[in-house]
């Protein structure tokens, strides 16, 4: 280590997307051998930038960005992915890109196979032609698993592999590129049980001693503290800190990650409120939602109250609703006042008086191809049997466009959704209001409880104050009880009563609103004082470096 | 796998040639024909029809399903061989002036094809099937009103009365069998078309060869999974057309072969069953829409055709009426390629709900968080949760 | 200008292209010597004919099952009712009701199996709904040389029992539709009322239908099946249902074809009507998962207009017989070009 140039250098690094600001004048280096650890929350910037960096086209379709590249002093540029491939980039993403009935070796080398040399067919046909070498790629193969530390079988099926054995597959063939000198991991250990995460640590400390450039973007604190040597903190866009690893702790970049300064956005904080009956429980919850599963949560929502749920992504704070809400398998035990909800069953769920604004808007949460009419009455329609008309004594029924024109414009009016009218299609609507439409659909069914999940995520800021004001309207009038999942710390503490942080599928705590940022940070970052999180970080300490 | 699973298993991946194999057996018997018999159509029908069958193994192997376009293909080989009559070269060395003839023919067809299926990605089986009857009425219209009229044809025999359109049925007379006989082997009772084997011998060197090539290689690697193909760098759109393309030649080539085994073409019909015939053939021997390989060719062909030999006698034999036995026989053509089409679609299923049942276990670091149970309490988790087999 | 150029991009080329080629050949027919008065007759009960074997074909797209490529189901169903119609020799308006009311406990049936079938191989409905419809046809095939009927219109006259491959519908119920209240014109011009009016009947109930509450439920299956799952919709029952409906419609249909066209076609006849229904729908503007009356409407009108009008007006032209050729290239290219499009599914 210790060279003069850099092997990578981001110099003021900007980026934005239609207008919203994603990326900050970000400034970086990255040396021979070193690890950087990139943090920060979602949204916060770090996917954006490692897809500038890696020539993903969705950059350039979106305007491109501003700021220069340099790799070993000379400026490049990436048109496509496979310029940063062959400019000695690689990159593991958290979904594997893998050929399911391949072997290891045959995915290692994927498209850069070994050859026998040609015949006249390639004169003709191409090179494409020539047979494959199959003992010079096992070869390679072999070689590059032998870099990474690990034990692989190189004639394994990926498919029959465990998913840590598919991880080291992707990163042996980042690595068996002979020109691969900066390897970019995505959240490599999310996948990983805690044993193979440990190799996966050891063998990154061995690359980077053969001198590859590591940037390690994860959430898990302790293992960037355990093996960074320098970290770089991403605040809404903003690189905020970039200092060397020695001596930080898990606690400090808790800080930097989620403290900000209290913005005028969301309104003055009004004063604790007292409340009296239970309106919701769940009771050892478990969901299994792919990317968000829920292990094992307990909580209890007062009436009246507006109770949050935060964490970082992947933890599965999500799961939560769309657990209790019936849209995956769930299990454990819910109730509403004192009636017992049956789970797995969104009807039921909805007839309880229940609503819920999924995070999926355009997935779950919108007939795109629809009028703003149906969006708005279809489920107060099909669990309520409201909007609609009996014809012949109640024989059979027709959809009441005027009673539902009438809602439409009501919420219209209401949320204040730009759109040309009532008949217009959901899909021709921004971001913002297509929200609106999802809240208004919600509320429609005049639940009892509300889940929100996500309510401002990708929308602009006079809409977010709107939706956040909206929700504290009907909670305030109506006294329904709100329980509002969110990404974004700052509005929970915006408007909620309590706020519970949920850390790999269980509540790691619930805090009052008013409670110091780090204490949020830390409990996001999965540092609790819990018995089992000690024994870990202690048998953590004792792996050998490699 | 307990054995319950694994006897389930097979009969599953299996299921289609069990039910073949018993059918046959069973009506080998009421049909009142004699072994000797059977077996020596089954071998004639093994040189007339393995190498169309042959030629859906690479569109499989791409990912694109049974390229029911492979129509496109015979009817450039009858194209082919309607010159060869009409200028009238005769024997083996008309067949291969059909060939050539029909080789470019079949290499614009097989392009169009290809580049209509990267246009219908995820519905190839039934685009293909579209065009094949698209292409039918093209090719009609060409040999009928075409051919004779603004292109000139020579030979007066073939042709309708009026001056220009081919006759419905043209006679292959001086092409019959040429193929099959040029030696014509015979070990005991049995007649074997040797050098018709040889190139259907020939056919299946290539393929072979062919898989170990990198064209091969990516080609696989396409029909699994063309996203992560795309992300590699393979050219994924160019490589599925040259599968089709390659497809379409050899069913032109295979179209001769079974015409010239035939002795007659019905002009514009000849082609309509072909690509059905073929898909039930692989089908029945064990093949799926998407995997494929040589011994299901063979298998299939046999086992297709000696249901097909015996099932028309036994169908009069039993029921007192052909007729019967010839609809059932079509059934169970269409049935088979039905049941098979509905296991792997149906497989196809479970594999995906599997497949997250995995990525579930592989993200609880090894806690039992299974569907049936419910979550341990907060007890964490229990030491490194037998990490490397954690995920199954 | 803008809204023309809207226009354009919803009505799509291809529909423009038709129109304006069907046009054309409305305008050359008289100068070639085709009797126009007679050629819109043809069109008018071509599109009766067809109109609600095309209808069936909606439920199920609406309900996000794509292109009923196995509408045999229904066509036997239809088959079934109308062979029992006849063979309990209910003639008239019975005949012709009685068989659509025979024919609903098989739609029902099939319809519900082929359904739960659909719901396991989600993905690919329309190769197995043809395999499956081209199976039951051949069994079927069996059947009616099997299936004891007795009356002597219908079977082969020389052994006393089977059905014969096509039965006459004359002194039964044919032409009960068309001709009620029937308009004619001069020598050559006949306006099918009760057939038309049967026909709008049917697409007014269908329509009525779409806008219940199930039929609300079922669209939003077919537009978003998570959205609809979310609402408490049971997604896999809305499909069953779109699949009993549209089978039997597809009875429905081939009964109003039979009384029109004259005759009940057995045997491998099924398979036939198929294509020229999903071709019909596909023209009309639908898509594989959105479609509405008028797309039935303008469809069938098209296609069978171009079906009748294209071979006359050629064949007078060039004084030969072009149909078979024509249909075949017509009907396929516009199954084939709609299956090509890059469907813009809105994510």
């Amino acid at each position: 280590m210790g060279q003069t140039s850099p092997l990578l250098s981001l110099k003021n690094i900007s980026k934005e997307f239609y207008g919203n600001v994603v990326l900050q004048n970000v400034n970086f280096d990255l040396h021979e051998g070193e690890i950087l650890g990139l943090v920060g929350e979602n949204g916060a910037g770090k996917t954006t930038l490692m897809s500038i960096l890696f020539g993903m086209p969705v950059i350039a379709e979106t305007g491109g960005f501003s700021g220069t590249i340099e790799l070993d002093g000379q400026e490049v540029h990436f048109t496509s992915p496979f310029d940063a491939l062959d400019a000695g980039l690689g990159m593991v993403h958290q979904e594997f890109s893998l050929i399911p009935g391949f072997t290891t070796t045959e995915n290692i080398v994927l498209n850069r196979e070994s050859m026998k040399p040609g015949s006249i067919l390639n004169d003709v046909f191409g090179y494409r032609m020539s047979t494959l070498d199959r003992p010079a790629m096992r070869k390679r193969a072999s070689a590059a698993i032998h870099k990474l530390g690990v034990k692989l079988d190189p004639d394994m099926l990926v498919s029959e592999m465990p998913v840590g054995h598919k991880q080291f597959t992707e990163i042996a063939r980042e690595i068996s590129r002979e020109n691969t000198k900066i390897l970019i991991l995505d959240e490599p250990t999310a996948v990983l049980t805690e044993s193979e995460a440990l190799i996966l640590l050891d063998s990154l400390k061995k690359l980077s001693k053969d001198g590859v450039g590591i940037i390690f973007i994860s959430h898990r604190l302790r293992e960037v503290t355990q093996i960074a040597d320098r970290i770089v903190v991403l605040r809404d866009g903003v690189a905020v800190k970039d200092t060397q690893a020695a001596g930080v702790t898990v606690k400090d970049i808790a800080s930097w990650m989620v403290g900000r300064a209290m913005s005028g956005e969301t309104g003055p904080r009004e004063e604790s409120r007292a409340f009296a009956e239970e309106a919701f429980a769940v009771e050892n919850l478990w969901v299994d939602m792919p990317g968000e599963t829920v292990r094992d949560v307990s909580f209890s929502v007062k009436k009246g109250e507006i109770f949050g749920i935060g964490g970082l992504a992947g933890q599965g704070k999500l799961g939560i609703p769309n657990g209790i809400m019936g849209l995956y398998p769930a299990g454990g035990s819910a109730h509403l006042e004192s009636k017992d909800i049956p789970l797995n069953n969104p009807a039921a769920a909805l007839k309880a008086g229940m609503a819920f604004v999924s995070e999926d808007r355009r997935g779950v949460g919108l007939l795109l191809d629809e009028s703003l009419e149906w969006n708005i009455a279809f489920t107060a329609m099909q669990i309520h049997g409201q909007y609609l008309k009996p014809v012949l004594g109640g024989l059979f029924t027709q959809r009441d466009s005027v009673a539902m024109e009438k809602l439409c414009q009501e919420y219209i009016d209401l949320l204040d959704i730009k759109c040309t009218g009532t008949k217009q299609k959901a899909k021709e609507l921004s971001g913002g209001n297509q929200q609106k439409i999802c809240l208004a659909k919600a509320f429609a069914m005049k639940p009892d409880v509300l889940f929100v999940s996500e309510p401002t995520r990708g929308i602009d800021v006079g809409a977010k104050r709107l939706v956040i004001d909206t929700l504290k309207k009907y909670n305030r009038e109506y006294g329904t009880t709100i329980i509002m999942i969110s990404s974004e710390l700052e509005e929970l503490r915006a408007i909620c009563d309590r706020i519970a942080i949920v850390d790999e599928g269980k509540i790691a705590g619930i805090l009052p609103p008013g409670a110091n940022v780090a204490e949020f940070g830390i409990l996001m970052a999965g540092e609790t004082d819990s018995p089992s999180r000690t024994k870990r970080m202690a048998a953590a300490e004792e792996v050998p470096n490699a | 796998m307990s054995a319950k699973k694994g006897i389930t298993k097979f009969i599953s991946d299996y299921a289609v040639v069990i039910i073949f194999v018993l059918l046959t057996v069973l009506s080998i018997k009421p049909s009142g024909l004699s072994v000797i018999y059977i077996i020596q159509e089954i071998i004639t029908r093994l040189g007339r029809n393995s190498f169309l069958v042959l030629a859906l193994l690479l569109p499989i192997y791409a990912g694109m399903g049974i390229n029911f376009a492979m129509t496109l293909g015979a009817m450039a080989g009858q194209i082919g061989l309607i010159f060869a009559i009409d200028w009238g070269i005769a024997g083996w060395q008309g067949l291969v002036v059909a060939f050539l003839v029909g080789l470019p023919v079949s290499l614009l067809l097989g392009w169009i094809c290809g580049k209509i299926m990267n246009r219908a990605k995820g519905r190839e089986m039934v685009t293909g099937y579209i065009l094949a009857f698209f292409i039918s009425g093209v090719y009609q219209f060409f040999v009928l009103y075409m051919m004779g009229s603004v292109v000139p044809m020579r030979n007066p025999a073939i042709m309708l009365s009026r001056g220009y359109g081919v006759r419905n049925t043209l006679n292959l007379e001086s092409v019959r069998q040429s193929l099959d006989n040029i030696v014509l082997l015979k070990i005991g009772p049995f007649s074997i078309p040797l050098i018709t084997f040889v190139v259907i011998a020939v056919l299946c060197v290539f393929i072979v060869w062919f898989k170990k090539t990198k064209l091969g290689q990516d080609m696989r690697a396409v029909g699994q999974d063309m996203a992560v193909a795309e992300a590699a760098g393979i050219p994924v759109e160019k490589t599925r057309i040259v599968a089709i393309l390659i497809s379409t030649v050899l069913a032109c080539a295979g179209q001769i072969i079974f015409l010239q085994n035939m002795g007659n073409m019905a002009t514009y019909n000849a082609h309509d069953q072909t690509s059905f015939f073929a898909a039930a053939a692989i089908l029945v021997g064990g093949a799926s829409v998407t995997h494929a390989s040589i011994p299901n060719v063979f298998i299939g062909v046999i086992l297709l055709h000696a249901m097909y030999i015996v099932s028309p006698l036994a169908g009069q034999n039993l029921f007192g009426s052909a007729m019967i036995g010839e609809y059932f026989r079509q059934f169970i053509g269409y049935g088979v390629i039905a049941i098979s089409l509905v296991l792997y679609a149906w497989k196809a299923k479970k594999a995906a709900d599997a497949a997250r049942m995995g990525l579930r276990a592989g993200a609880s670091n090894g806690n039992g968080v299974t569907a049936n149970g419910s979550a341990n309490g907060a007890t964490g988790p229990a030491g490194d949760g037998g990490a490397a087999g954690g995920s199954k | 200008m803008r809204d023309i150029k809207t226009f354009i991009q919803d009505f799509g080329w291809p529909r423009i292209i038709i129109f304006i080629f069907l046009i054309i050949l409305f305008i050359l027919a008289p100068i070639v010597g085709v009797r126009l008065d007679a050629s819109i007759s043809d069109v008018l009960n071509r599109f009766g004919q067809y109109a609600i074997l095309v209808l069936a074909l909606v439920p199920m797209i609406q309900s996000g099952c794509g292109l009923n490529f196995g509408l045999a189901l229904g066509i036997i169903a239809g088959l079934l009712g109308s062979t029992l119609s006849m063979q309990f020799g209910l003639r008239g308006f019975m005949g012709f009701f009685g068989a659509i009311v025979l024919a609903l406990p098989f739609s029902v049936i099939l319809g519900w199996i082929y359904g739960k079938l659909l719901n396991k191989v989600r993905g690919e409905e329309m190769t197995i709904g043809m395999y499956v419809g081209f199976s039951l046809v051949m069994i079927m095939c069996i059947m009616w040389l099997v299936l004891p009927y007795s009356n002597p219109q219908m079977v082969w006259g020389f052994a006393g029992k089977g059905l014969r491959t096509t039965i006459s519908t004359e002194g039964y119920w044919l032409k009960i539709l068309n001709n009620f209240l029937a308009i004619n014109i001069g020598e050559f011009f006949v306006f099918p009322t009760g057939l038309i009016l049967f026909v709008a009947l049917c697409c007014f109930l269908v329509w009525l239908f779409m806008r219940s509450k199930t039929g609300t439920a079922m669209t939003a299956v077919g537009s978003n099946p998570d959205f609809a799952r979310a609402s408490g919709v049971n997604a896999d029952k809305m499909r069953v249902i779109s699949v009993i409906m549209s089978t039997f419609l597809g009875a429905v249909g081939i009964i109003v074809y039979e009384q029109s066209f004259g005759f009940i076609q057995l045997y491998t006849a099924p398979n036939s009507m198929v294509f020229p229904a999903i071709a019909a729908i596909l023209i009309g503007g639908a898509s594989v998962n959105k479609a509405s009356m008028a797309n039935v409407i303008v469809g069938t009108f098209l296609f069978q207009g171009l079906l009748t009008m294209t071979p006359s007006v050629i064949n007078s032209i060039l004084q030969t017989d072009m149909s078979e050729v024509i249909r075949m290239i017509v009907s396929n290219g516009i199954i084939l070009y709609a299956l090509t499009r890059k469907t813009k599914v809105t994510k």
